[in-house]
């Protein structure tokens, strides 16, 4: 079995009895005589088959097809023959980091690594083409390639890849490679079909949750419910004799887990084991309480200044009229829909982890540390994950399983998670409240801007390193001055008098990034409040937004397209509302139509959304990410709020923690406007606009504004 | 033990009469196209036919089934993978992660077996199935286009 196993054998195959299929880990190695690597991006088959090597993790937003149709631009291969296949962490160390960064966050799969994976597919198709010509014994000028065939003009002979891929290998890679511009694209741009499509329609796709290895075992895992506590005590007795168990074992100091034959019989054993925790900091932590110390943060002396113009305080005293308002949004989790896991096979020698992860390299130095191991004697095999969103770029679930698996030395031990650990023991997208200040003139001008952010750090949970003087200027996202080294998260808005700042209030809850990150809210109180400021100044909500969008051509263009698309302004006695922002280097904007009945019950009918990442690659799997990130945000909007009392999150599962189902989907109509020059995200910038957008549409329908989210059952209708 | 009908074949499966058909048929039988997603009936994601209808097998216990039930998963819906529902699911791109679309593959089947015209609104009141990724739209495509398919 270990030689079946050994990861340094290249593409193992494990035999699902019984349903009669196999599953192939390919674990990217070195080339071999039958599928020479070219690069370290491309190999080819003496059948033609192009594997693709992709680093970027797979979650469902379409970067693993994306990156491939990049590679085959500029490799000149034949796309019906392309499939692809992950590089892994360990490997990448081994190689000196061929494939670079593996981190598949902050919507940067594919305009992070565009262009050296781009080089990387040019590259072998010059190596390619020089080999051909080294047999013809003729300059590699004369010769060109298209969809995997090379052709020598003047003499119309052929070869192709898969004849010459072995010689194309050896041969030194070019230093300098031109690359196509977007305009000559062929295979990029394209509305390609995903390639991971096919074996999800027909159950065969395995997900980590669904992962069978040879002797493999089962765990299910429990972590202390209140926050801050740790493990007392588990009397492993009570459960010994259950069927299938084979080991209780702590994990940690606050987990316990039961090893089984199966993982229903580890849950059910798990449920009947006596348990016994001790309280520690955060066991009395209460969200309402919380409430208290954010409002207080709102008009704290000191913050953080994120973004600063002139002078808006003055601005707001002098002003005609001053407009003010306090926003919140609560704490919500990821909850994709395949639950966390990860399986591991642990010896004193080496450990190899099967995870999905939106992050293969930080989850090969956990899956180190918790083994004990060098990294080089570990290696994560990433897996495509049944969702993300920003969960799976923690690797708690991989520390877990490799720390259960070492109970078990030599066995693979899968660990997963129920949907009640995911939903207690998330890394939640952080609350925060605002309070927006802003001063018109007797022309109902906006003079002055006052954004007071109180609440929670993500940096200061997650990630410390990130603080500058104690503040979190990652906090300031969509929201940053013209001079900030984020500029993809810059404020396309120009405003004469501006001041935004944070006063950081953390709770006791740990925070995460979850798709969107703080633009989420800070689109919600920069759009509804301008929404509100148009409405005080007796001013058009579009053209309000515009008169601040003059240096910048490409937010107000999309701001334009859904407003012309939308039926804006329209005498229809339909409601709507608008909102644009500017995050992940994406320019995006939305109008969104509702109908609110006598009973306060609020439809969705319609938002008309445009977007401009400059560069498209995928034109439908855009329109696919437009429309899934609006099922995510107005989930949010609508239901999501996790809350904790008595260091206990109240939330459990789906029940308790709605998300938007079919029947709610509102109509979404995309325009895609690329205008080039530039790379921005796909995955997350629109999912900033869709609540605000909604939010200023049922003013419109109510003439009340929602600011404390998420709705659930506020009553529309009453004032 | 239990005795169950799955895909046309009899199969004695090792469980407790309580454990839920979902695990029976991802542990004992390997079928593993019907996913845990909640295990409370709330999401779907488990979704499998028993005599025809969409069932969320999860919370339903082994025991309340006999060799007398067909009961079929996404791996037996169609020989090659070409059920209507699946060739419109494959024309339109509909899965994201996918996670949820064997559930949400089974239950429009079992919509469009019980309901071969169906309309938006039998569409929202039949497919409660969660997806977090959010395909609606592109589901709510194929449904239709599936239909044309039958």
């Amino acid at each position: 079995m270990s030689e079946i196993l050994s990861p340094s054998r290249r593409g193992f195959m494990i035999g699902v009895a019984g349903a009669g299929m196999t599953i192939t880990f390919f674990t990217a190695c070195a080339t071999n005589e039958e599928t020479p690597e070219v690069n370290a991006w491309v190999q080819i088959g003496r059948d033609d088959t192009v594997t693709i090597r992709i680093a970027r993790s797979e979650m469902g937003q379409g970067t693993l097809t994306g990156l491939a149709q990049l590679v085959a631009e500029e490799l000149e291969c034949d796309w019906e023959r392309v499939v692809t296949e992950f590089a892994t962490p360990g490997r990448n160390l081994a190689r000196n980091k061929v494939w670079r960064d593996f981190s598949t966050t902050g919507s940067r799969g594919i305009r992070n690594s565009h262009d050296y994976m781009r080089e990387g597919g040019a590259a072998a198709r010059m190596m390619l083409v020089s080999a051909a010509a080294a047999r013809w014994k003729v300059p590699a000028e004369e010769c060109a390639a298209r969809a995997s065939v090379v052709t020598h003009a003047p003499t119309g002979r052929t070869l192709r890849y898969g004849q010459i891929a072995a010689e194309a290998a050896a041969l030194t890679p070019p230093t300098e490679v031109a690359l196509k511009p977007a305009s000559e694209w062929t295979i990029a741009g394209q509305p390609k079909r995903r390639l991971d499509t096919a074996d999800k329609l027909t159950g065969k796709h395995l997900y980590g949750a669904d992962l069978r290895l040879p002797g493999m075992l089962n765990a299910s895992i429990r972590q202390a419910p209140k926050r801050g506590a740790v493990l007392k005590s588990f009397d492993a007795s009570a459960v010994a004799s259950m069927p299938g168990v084979r080991k209780v074992v702590p994990v940690g100091d606050a987990a316990v887990a039961v090893i089984a034959d199966t993982w229903w019989r580890a849950k059910s054993a798990l449920d009947a084991l006596p348990v016994e925790w001790t309280p520690g900091e955060g066991s009395d932590f209460s969200s309402a309480a919380f409430e208290a110390v954010l409002d207080e943060g709102l008009t704290a002396h000191q913050a953080f200044v994120g973004n600063s113009a002139g002078d808006a305080r003055g601005a707001i005293r002098r002003a005609a009229r001053v407009v003010t308002a306090t926003y919140s949004v609560p704490h919500q989790a990821h909850a994709p829909m395949e639950p966390m896991n990860a399986t591991a096979r642990w010896t004193a020698e080496r450990c190899d982890v099967w995870a999905p992860t939106q992050d293969a390299e930080h989850a090969l130095e956990v899956a180190a540390e918790a083994a004990g191991l060098p990294v080089e004697k570990c290696e994560v095999y990433p897996l495509i994950c049944g969702g993300g969103f920003g969960r799976r770029g923690f690797a708690d679930f991989v520390e877990f399983a490799v720390a259960i698996a070492r109970e078990m030395p030599g066995v693979h031990v899968k660990a997963l998670w129920t949907r009640e650990e995911c939903m207690q023991h998330d890394f939640y997208h952080p609350t925060t409240k605002a309070r927006m200040t802003g001063g018109l003139d007797a022309q109902g001008r906006l003079t002055g801007l006052h954004i007071r952010i109180s609440g929670q750090s993500i940096s200061a949970g997650v990630a410390p390193e990130r603080l500058v003087n104690g503040g979190d200027p990652g906090v300031f996202q969509g929201l940053m001055p013209p001079e900030a080294p984020r500029q993809d998260h810059v404020l396309k808005y120009s405003f004469p008098n501006l001041l935004i700042d944070h006063a950081m209030r953390n709770p006791q809850v740990r925070p995460g990034y979850w798709r969107g990150v703080n633009s989420n809210q800070n689109a919600i109180y920069l759009e509804c409040f301008m929404d509100e400021l148009a409405h005080a100044a007796g001013r058009d909500p579009l053209e309000f937004r515009l008169a601040h969008l003059g240096a910048s051509p490409k937010a107000a263009a999309v701001l334009r397209a859904v407003a012309e698309r939308g039926d804006w302004g329209k005498a229809d006695g339909k409601f709507r509302g608008l909102s644009s922002f500017h995050t992940y280097g994406g320019y995006v904007a939305a109008c969104a139509e509702v109908t609110v009945d006598e009973h306060g019950v609020l439809k969705i009918n319609r938002i008309v959304a445009a977007t401009d990442p400059g560069h498209v690659v995928n034109p439908q799997q855009v329109e696919a990410q437009v429309e899934g990130s609006f099922v995510y945000g107005l989930s949010a909007m609508l239901y999501g709020e996790i809350t904790v009392e008595n260091g206990e999150v109240q939330q459990r599962n789906f029940d308790t923690y709605e998300s938007l189902r079919i029947a709610e989907m509102p109509k979404v109509e995309t325009i895609v406007m690329p205008s080039g020059g530039f790379w921005g995200g796909v995955g997350e910038p629109t999912i900033t606009v869709a609540a605000p957008a909604v939010l200023n549409a049922v003013f419109a329908a109510t003439g009340k504004r929602v600011r404390n989210l998420p709705i659930k059952d506020q009553n529309l209708r009453t004032a | 033990m239990a005795r169950l009908k799955v895909n046309g074949r009899v199969r004695d499966v090792e469980v407790s009469g309580d454990t839920p058909l979902l695990w029976a048929l991802r542990e004992q039988l390997e079928l593993t196209g019907a996913k845990y997603g909640c295990g409370i009936a709330a999401c779907g994601a488990c979704t499998v036919h028993v005599d025809g209808e969409a069932i969320r097998s999860c919370v339903l216990p082994v025991s309340s089934l006999t060799e007398a039930n067909e009961i079929t998963t996404i791996e037996g819906l169609s020989r090659s993978g070409d059920h209507p529902v699946q060739q419109a699911w494959a024309e339109l791109d509909v899965p994201q992660c996918g996670y949820c679309q064997p559930g949400m593959i089974m239950a429009v089947a079992a919509l469009l077996k019980s309901t071969p015209n169906a309309t938006d609104a039998d569409i929202d009141s039949s497919i409660t199935n969660i997806c977090r990724c959010g395909t609606f739209a592109r589901v709510r495509k194929g449904v239709h286009l599936a239909k044309t398919k039958s």
